[in-house]
């Protein structure tokens, strides 16, 4: 069983000015931006926004200056993460090419594919989707099946992605696929990942899935003889699991596993702040208290990874508390303030009915909730 | 941070090792019957263990809240039928109102609900108090003025929690204290509540992470359909969810124990904490007593294994020093009476370096 520690940790008082500066941003560009938007939360895209982000130097924040970073730490980075979040900011264009995208260049890439696309990510400009589900393979990641197939100066892909997020928009994909076919012995060897490029590539097709809350922002992507050269590859020919595992920690590491639903609370604590019996006021205490201790947690993880240290074990757990947490807030959110919200209803009633819809997909993205506890099972010892 | 200085660990080190070797099963029962371990508080005293918050000039150790977190934890972990940490959180408290500490076991009145201290006497009930008839004194605490009373001074009716933790029922006539002092500031919540509070919170972060150990160990045992219940994804989630849950209460207790160094003065500037790190272990047992029960099957239900002394304390621990309700309804008062706009900006405020 591993020791399982969150250090109490406090922001560095330079982290503090900054955060002074971000709210100072947010303020001017998202001046009478409603909380329905708001509460789109990181899955809200608005290149402009990205863009003026980028100017800011909030993207890109702790990666080399060689490549456009700003060589900031960790912990400025989480304030603006955090700002950005409880503020309902935009930043679903460039959230996964800075969180997951970058850094797996950064740790895996060739030095050409990081000159070539690390500055645009900083900028604002250069946008990723991640190449990982498929039909027939959700939580199993290992038994995917598109595969590249070896050509002369290049790959062939065939195959197709599902679930993925703004790929409508996304100038790349990093994909897991096949480079050799699945060893019964091995599931986890012949997997590779790639660099693709989504605009230039031909034999690509993207189809728009909308879903349950109406939107389009996840789509199913098609390859068909998509030919991409041989720098397209990223690491390692069969390297593909151990990457992915990486990009995957980045991925589960962060305060939007938690913060996802803070519109809903901030709009209930509206509805309910001019008269609120002690019932009201227990139940906002027991969802304060909640964000407190998480956010205490995922600062803890902040400084970890300032630290150099890989918090996977640690990561997991907060995903597991704080997706439970987020996910749990339109039932709570009834329990204290129960509507049947309508669509044209007020700001609390419009965020309700988005996040009783949008929560459902909380503890599916990014790892079910089941593979997370899974994960936590194997740090006990159990598996 | 906590547990990370040189104190804390020598504290660490001989809280774990004197405990681990003094609770046993049969001091556990003995306890339970009416037996005060005598032999296990001595040696926590003569340690030095049992005053480690109340400055050396008045008999303590004048350890930080951080260091003595350790010896909370620790306590909860191993269960200590003892009132070590009421006797803890005693001694600061005297020592903050310039009292002498005694020696001894302390019991700390949660509260002034029901007392009355005017004229330099007190009078009133008080509920569930810790070992009351095992301590030489009482403390409590009345609107800022710290009472050290001499047991004898009142008149005390032996209760037991459902652990079998003494929780008496305690009544003042006129009672004279034999000092009392001022506490250097007062906040909206009794200081008496709030450290009961945060001791609690991290009692039951220890006995949550022992809790978790023992049905680790025992689902990789216990076969079942041929292979262990360890194998099985039900039982797996189970156990993460509440390892998950015990790792948040710890994270929160922790936290809290260093908002107290932090506070200062005016113990009511740790009060967002504590009060979050109860309400979050209050949640927190409910899964974990679940998951563990649940995990060891009928030999966990029976007086036999020793589970219960650990799980019937958690659940005592959560109605203790106040339960969530109290507590959650403390900090959303807050909240809603600052509205929406600050709620974020109060927050991260509180949490800053």
């Amino acid at each position: 069983m591993e020791d399982i520690r969150f250090t109490p940790g406090l922001l560095p008082s330079g982290a503090e000015s900054l955060r002074a500066e971000v709210r100072a941003f947010i303020a001017e560009h998202l001046k009478g931006y409603p909380g329905v938007k708001r509460a789109k939360s990181w899955a809200g895209a608005d290149p402009e926004f990205s863009q003026k982000m980028g100017a800011q130097g909030w993207i890109g924040m702790t990666w080399p200056k060689q490549y456009g970073g700003h060589e900031r730490s960790f912990l400025d980075r989480y304030v603006v993460l955090e700002e950005m979040l409880a503020a309902g900011a935009p930043v679903a264009a460039h959230w996964v090419a800075d969180r997951q995208s970058g850094p797996l260049l950064l740790r895996f890439g060739t030095e050409e594919q990081r000159q070539k696309i690390l500055p645009a990510i900083t900028r604002g400009e250069s946008y990723f989707c991640i190449g990982m589900s498929e039909p027939n393979s959700g939580s199993d990641l290992a038994s995917i099946r598109t595969k590249a197939t070896k050509t002369d100066g290049g790959w062939l892909i065939n195959g197709s992605k599902i679930w993925t997020s703004k790929a409508h928009m996304a100038h790349y994909m990093i994909a897991l696929v096949r480079t050799q076919p699945q060893d019964v012995k091995d599931r986890h060897a012949g997997m590779s990942q790639f660099l693709i490029d989504m605009k230039a590539t031909p034999g690509i097709t993207v189809r728009p899935i909308r879903n349950m809350a109406g939107e389009q922002f996840f789509n199913e992507v098609f390859f068909e003889d998509a030919e991409v050269p041989d720098d397209a590859l990223i690491g390692t020919e069969g390297n593909g699991w151990g990457q992915v595992t990486t990009e995957l920690a980045f991925e589960r590491s962060g305060p939007e596993r938690y913060l996802s639903s803070y519109q809903l609370l901030f709009e209930l604590v509206r509805a309910l702040e001019t008269d609120p019996s002690p019932a009201d006021a227990a139940g906002i205490g027991r969802l304060a208290a909640h964000m407190s201790t998480l956010r205490q947690m995922s600062i803890s993880i902040a400084t970890m990874l300032e630290a150099g240290e890989t918090p996977n074990l640690a990561a997991a757990l907060v995903k597991e508390l704080g997706v439970d947490y987020e996910q749990d807030m339109p039932n709570r959110a009834h329990e204290i303030r129960g509507v049947s919200p309508r669509m044209g209803g007020d700001g609390y009633e419009q965020v309700m009915a988005y996040m009783t819809m949008a929560a459902r997909s909380f503890s599916l993205r990014g790892g079910t909730r089941e593979i997370m506890r899974g994960i936590i099972a194997r740090g006990l010892g159990l598996r | 941070m906590t547990g990370t200085s040189e104190m804390a660990n020598i504290l660490a080190e001989t809280a774990g090792r004197l405990l681990e070797d003094h609770v046993t099963r049969e001091v556990l029962g003995a306890a339970e019957e009416g037996t005060w371990p005598e032999e296990l508080w001595r040696v926590l005293e003569e340690n030095g263990l049992t005053q480690p918050l109340a400055p050396e000039a008045r008999g303590g150790m004048g350890a930080t809240f951080a260091d003595a977190f350790v010896i909370a934890f620790a306590a909860g972990r191993k269960r200590a039928p003892v009132p070590l940490v009421e006797t803890m959180a005693a001694g600061w408290l005297l020592g903050m109102a310039g009292i002498d500490v005694p020696s001894g076991p302390l019991a700390l009145i949660d509260g002034s609900d029901g007392l009355d201290f005017s004229d330099g006497v007190l009078s009133g009930t008080a509920e569930g108090v810790p070992w009351a008839s095992r301590a030489g004194h009482l403390v409590a605490e009345v609107d800022g003025t710290v009472l050290l009373i001499p047991s004898d001074a009142a008149t005390i009716s032996p209760d037991v929690n459902m652990a079998g933790d003494g929780r008496d029922t305690v009544t003042f006539a006129k009672a004279e204290p034999a000092a009392s002092g001022l506490l250097p500031a007062k906040g909206s919540v009794s200081v008496s509540r709030l450290l009961g509070a945060v001791m609690r919170a991290a009692q039951m972060a220890g006995a949550m992470e022992w809790a978790v150990a023992l049905t680790v160990s025992h689902v990789c045992d216990r076969e079942q359909f041929g292979r262990p219940l360890a194998k099985f994804q039900a039982i797996q989630q189970m156990l993460s969810r509440a390892a998950a849950r015990a790792a948040q209460a710890r994270s929160a207790a922790e936290t809290a124990f260093l908002a107290l160094d932090r506070a200062g003065d005016d113990l009511a500037n740790a009060e967002w904490d504590i009060a979050a790190a109860k309400v979050v272990a209050g949640e927190a047992a409910d899964i974990v007593y679940d998951a563990a029960h649940q995990s060891h099957g009928a030999i966990g239900f029976t007086y036999e294994h020793e589970l219960h002394f650990t799980t019937r304390r958690l659940w005592a621990w959560r109605g203790e020093f106040g339960a969530e309700t109290y507590w959650a309804e403390e900090i959303g008062r807050r909240v809603l009476a600052r509205g929406a706009e600050n709620m974020w900006p109060d927050l991260t405020e509180r949490q800053k370096g």
